[in-house]
């Protein structure tokens, strides 16, 4: 049941309206209003930061079909729990998210589960076999925000070219898991120094920077729009810088790994550290994040990726890809990139707000008044240290287990009703 | 017992584990060539690891560094108890920390183990109270391999210190190569990985190393060439075009072997591709050490097997290998 929601002198941070003041928000019917009286719940928001809910547009929630290593329920608790009121799924769960009925089932459980909000990506391609078209009208239909075979990339050029030509009469984007397979098969990590030194299989930039290529050529020549997920690479960066130059339709996101993290981190093995795309060097950290403060780079996406502690436990060589985020992404944006002056807070919350919103055409990451009444308080100077028993993810491996961070989420309203509060 | 102890006692070996040439100080490697040369000289009388136990976990199939363990332990009195992958819980799906804890719970003292995957021993000697022993993971390292290669380049040169050396074939693959580089960049010596471009790894000079894409002009400059194994799998992979034009191109042919000066030695780790990577001549001549190589493995590993023994109830951990994060 919404309620009337005073949120009381905190730093008003609002993007998409350029405000960053000190003041008040106010919560009306699960809408944002300009005033209000006579509120049930008064959040006294003094030294902290009110900004739109954040969203995470690149979320694996694993169900249906994996259902060990996430469900729709633990991985919304897992996003209210980490500031986020919104997070969009990948459709590579157990079995894939490639029709109108699987996207119901999607909104259902998250709708059952009601805590986040969830937006489906849908498949591009039948079971993501990359062959043929998925029924990309029908799924935007029943709710779909995008179209992503994301876990493995769309090798077939002319399966993308169509790709991005249908799902453009949609308005919808299709979101690009830049990885040329020939150049990537048995990789473990960076091809680099530590791969050289450690003698695993390598995954070089030039496999992620070159489909990238290929992907916005594409839109250019189509028209469409092209998100690159998970850039890690500088070569992609370049990439994506000159395209956006030359006005092609593509916007790109960057995991809180790949800007804070390098593969100087894989020396001992530790399966923590082992994603995909995977960690690179300092100087791809570098231009990764030189992307992110001056736009190139849109959003800031965790690219959040649960498997169970069994599986996480192997030797790096037998163990999957992936870490969880959604927990960490705040704290760790807030500690490793805000507070030391590498991105303002304005950019930050831009790219965990209105920009992943924009992106996939839907009406959250603003405080405008009228619009819908997801709120995220942060306490930017909260202490707390990363234990991964605590997560509400079923899943357990982080980079940052162990690690103190400054900043997170205090309260995550959702449509008016209070969803976190600690 | 007490010819053992004398020989201990003046060395200066730290290590739990031997998991990579990359943990050892300059100190531990001398270590282990210094008893080896002991032993070499004068095989003990008594058996001074009796009532140890060394359990050999080969997940890859070997037949000279198992065989050269098992003698090695053997001639010490170790108990030598096999596990192959045939027989294995492996086979069954059991994981291999599960594996490694079923293992520690027997009650061994020493586990040498290969395993096709890089950082597998690591892994293992992490869930493990008995002594490790990589006798190769994957393309990362083959420390017993580089100990007795340059026990045997001191044998044959009188030194192991001043020396350039010449990795010749296919780097990309080879952890005998990376163990090598190791042991070389702590000894200072100068290495020359020579390899057609697509068998080089990636930014190797990063690990020391001078890299020539053409093997004529090391021949005469170099102490040491040591041609490795090629494998004929590079080969359908399309990482070079055939055997004959490798053997055209980085071969240690009949002619080749006629530059080198008088006092360069041939190595090869084995298994030989006679007239691939190396030719007859090259592999039967005066220069070509490659069976010394073998007979010094098993001193080499009785020595690593004693020292680790000493080594034990000294609560040594591993050394952490450097770590250069620059970014936080």
């Amino acid at each position: 049941m919404a309620v009337t929601i005073l949120i009381k002198g905190g730093r008003v941070i609002d993007p998409a309206s350029k405000r960053d003041e000190i003041g008040d928000v106010w919560i009306v019917d699960g809408k944002i209003a300009a005033s209000g009286h006579a509120p049930q719940r008064t959040i006294e928001a003094r030294d902290q930061w009110v900004v739109p809910g954040l969203i995470d547009l690149h979320v694996h929630l694993r169900e249906p079909g994996h259902e060990a290593k996430e469900t729709i329920a633990s991985g919304c608790a897992a996003a209210v729990a980490g500031g986020f009121t919104s997070v969009a799924c990948m459709a590579n769960s157990g079995q894939p998210l490639d029709s109108a009925m699987a996207i119901r089932y999607v909104l259902d459980r998250a709708r059952e589960a009601g805590s986040a909000r969830v937006f489906p990506i849908g498949a591009v391609t039948k079971g993501l076999r990359g062959e043929q078209l998925a029924e990309i009208g029908l799924m935007a239909k029943a709710g779909a925000k995008a179209f992503s075979d994301d876990g493995v990339p769309i090798v077939n050029s002319e399966i993308m070219r169509r790709a991005l030509e249908y799902a453009a009469m949609f308005g919808s984007c299709i979101v690009s898991h830049c990885e040329d397979p020939d150049l990537t098969r048995g990789a473990l990590i960076n091809e680099g120094r530590v791969a050289t030194e450690l003698g695993l299989r390598g995954w070089p930039s030039v496999a992620e920077a070159s489909m990238a290529a290929r992907d916005v050529m594409l839109a250019r020549w189509t028209g469409g729009r092209v998100h690159i997920a998970h850039v890690s690479a500088r070569e992609t960066v370049e990439v994506i810088r000159a395209a956006k130059r030359n006005g092609v339709r593509v916007t790109a996101e960057a995991a809180p790994h790949h800007v804070t993290l390098t593969e100087e981190r894989l020396r001992e093995y530790d399966s923590r550290f082992k994603m995909n795309p995977p960690l690179r060097t300092a100087e791809d950290v570098e231009s990764v994040l030189a992307a992110l403060a001056d736009g190139t780079i849109d959003c800031i996406a965790s690219d959040h990726a649960p498997h169970t502690t069994e599986e996480k436990e192997q030797e790096l060589a037998a163990c999957p890809n992936g870490v969880v985020g959604l927990e960490t992404t705040l704290g760790v944006v807030l500690t490793d990139l805000v507070t030391n002056g590498k991105l303002s807070a304005t950019r930050a919350v831009e790219a965990m707000t209105v920009n992943p919103a924009r992106i996939l055409g839907v009406p959250y990451g603003t405080l405008a008044v009228g619009a819908p009444g997801d709120i995220t308080v942060i306490d930017p100077a909260r202490k707390w240290t990363v234990d991964p028993a605590k997560f509400r993810s079923k899943g357990r491996s982080t980079p940052w287990a162990g690690r103190t961070l400054k900043g997170a989420a205090a309260v995550t309203i959702v449509e008016g009703r209070i969803v976190h509060d600690v | 017992m007490a010819w053992t102890s004398q020989v201990l006692a003046t060395t200066r070996w730290n290590q739990a584990h031997l998991l990579g040439i990359r943990d050892l100080s300059r100190d531990d490697l001398l270590s282990v060539l210094s008893v080896a040369r002991e032993l070499k000289n004068v095989p003990p009388s008594d058996a001074p690891l009796r009532g140890r136990r060394l359990l050999a976990f080969f997940v890859e199939s070997s037949t000279r560094t198992r065989t050269s363990f098992g003698i090695a332990a053997r001639r010490l009195g170790m108990e030598v108890i096999d596990v192959s992958p045939g027989s294995s819980s492996l086979s069954k799906g059991e994981s291999l920390k599960d594996t490694t804890r079923t293992i520690d719970a027997m009650g061994v003292d020493q586990v040498v183990i290969r395993h096709p995957a890089s950082g597998a021993p690591r892994f293992v000697s992490n869930a493990l109270r008995a002594s490790v022993i990589n006798a190769g993971d994957g393309a990362n390292e083959h420390p017993t391999q580089a100990l007795l290669d340059l026990f045997t380049m001191e044998e044959r040169l009188g030194r192991v210190t001043g020396l350039r050396i010449a990795l010749v074939g296919d780097i990309l693959h080879s952890r005998v190569a990376r163990s090598n580089l190791w042991a070389h960049r702590l000894l200072g010596n100068r290495v020359t990985v020579v390899g057609p471009a697509t068998l080089v790894p990636r930014d190797v000079q990063a690990m020391g190393a001078d890299v020539s894409h053409r093997l004529d002009p090391v021949l005469e400059t170099h102490d040491v060439i040591m041609m490795l194994r090629l494998q004929l799998e590079r080969q359908h992979a399309g990482l070079f075009p055939s055997t004959a034009e490798y053997a055209e191109l980085f071969g240690l042919t009949r002619e080749r072997l006629a530059r080198l000066r008088e006092d360069t030695i041939v190595m090869h780790p084995g298994p030989m591709n006679r007239g691939w990577e190396i030719s007859a001549e090259a592999a039967d001549s005066g220069r070509s050490v490659i069976l010394d190589q073998v007979a010094n493995g098993v001193f080499v590993r009785m020595a690593v097997l004693l020292l680790l023994d000493s080594a034990r109830g000294k609560n040594l951990t591993t050394k952490a290998p450097k770590h250069e994060e620059r970014v936080s």
